[in-house]
């Protein structure tokens, strides 16, 4: 099966929402700023429910908080 | 390097050299006394036994060190909490010190199958407790950077 990645516009989004901090953001979600930095960076693929809260954050629908990119066939 | 990073980092070489020193204490005591066969398991026996509270005292006072030095170099406070990230890599280096262990033990009595001393099963068992906490260290060190 291939890995699909995912990716996401927190950092746009964050910068759209007055340049949310990092720091503002982990501490809305419920969880630590590195792993804001890893979401962000692609190294850390977050659960569904934090996926969910940090779209919550945005007000945002999930998908386009978080999008995949399909491997070319 | 993260909080997290330096952390594993600091724990994984703290380990190492603490048992480097503990391992040349050890093996001086053990040259300048002669065992028969049931002192020699008395002595490694309690080797083993003294190493664990030994590191678990080491790793608090490291730990409280290091977050000294990372609050006054890197002026940002310590994460006080493990959020789902932390704990699944915990999970996973769990699971790979684990393994590591059990392989250390299993060599260990291969050791004994293969007529060895029965000091050197005692010898490698410590080896095995220190290569776990060292694979569970540097597997953390490892998946922080990379990510999963």
């Amino acid at each position: 099966m291939v890995k699909l990645s995912v990716h996401n516009h927190i950092r746009k989004l964050r910068f759209d929402r007055d340049e949310m901090t990092q720091q503002q953001l982990a501490e809305k979600v419920g969880v630590t700023r590195q792993t804001i930095v890893a979401i962000e960076k692609g190294n850390y693929s977050p659960s569904l429910e934090l996926a969910f809260r940090i779209a919550l954050v945005f007000g945002s629908p999930l998908e386009e908080v978080f999008y995949i990119e399909l491997p070319e066939a | 390097m993260s909080y997290q990073e330096k952390k594993h980092l600091v724990n994984g070489i703290g380990s190492l050299l603490l048992f480097a020193v503990y391992c040349w204490f050890v093996l001086q005591r053990h040259e300048a006394g002669s065992f028969d066969s049931t002192a020699s398991f008395r002595f490694w026996a309690a080797a083993i036994l003294i190493l664990i509270p030994l590191s678990i005292a080491a790793k608090i006072i490291l730990t409280i060190l290091f977050n000294i030095v990372y609050r006054m170099t890197d002026r940002e406070k310590e994460p006080s909490f493990s959020d789902e990230r932390d704990k699944l890599i915990g999970l996973k280096a769990t699971r790979n010190s684990h393994y590591a262990f059990v392989l250390g033990f299993l060599l260990s009595l291969g050791s004994l199958i293969l007529n060895a001393e029965p000091s050197a099963m005692f010898v490698m068992l410590m080896f095995a407790g220190v290569a776990s906490e060292l694979v569970g260290a540097f597997t953390q060190l490892y998946l922080y950077r990379k990510g999963f």
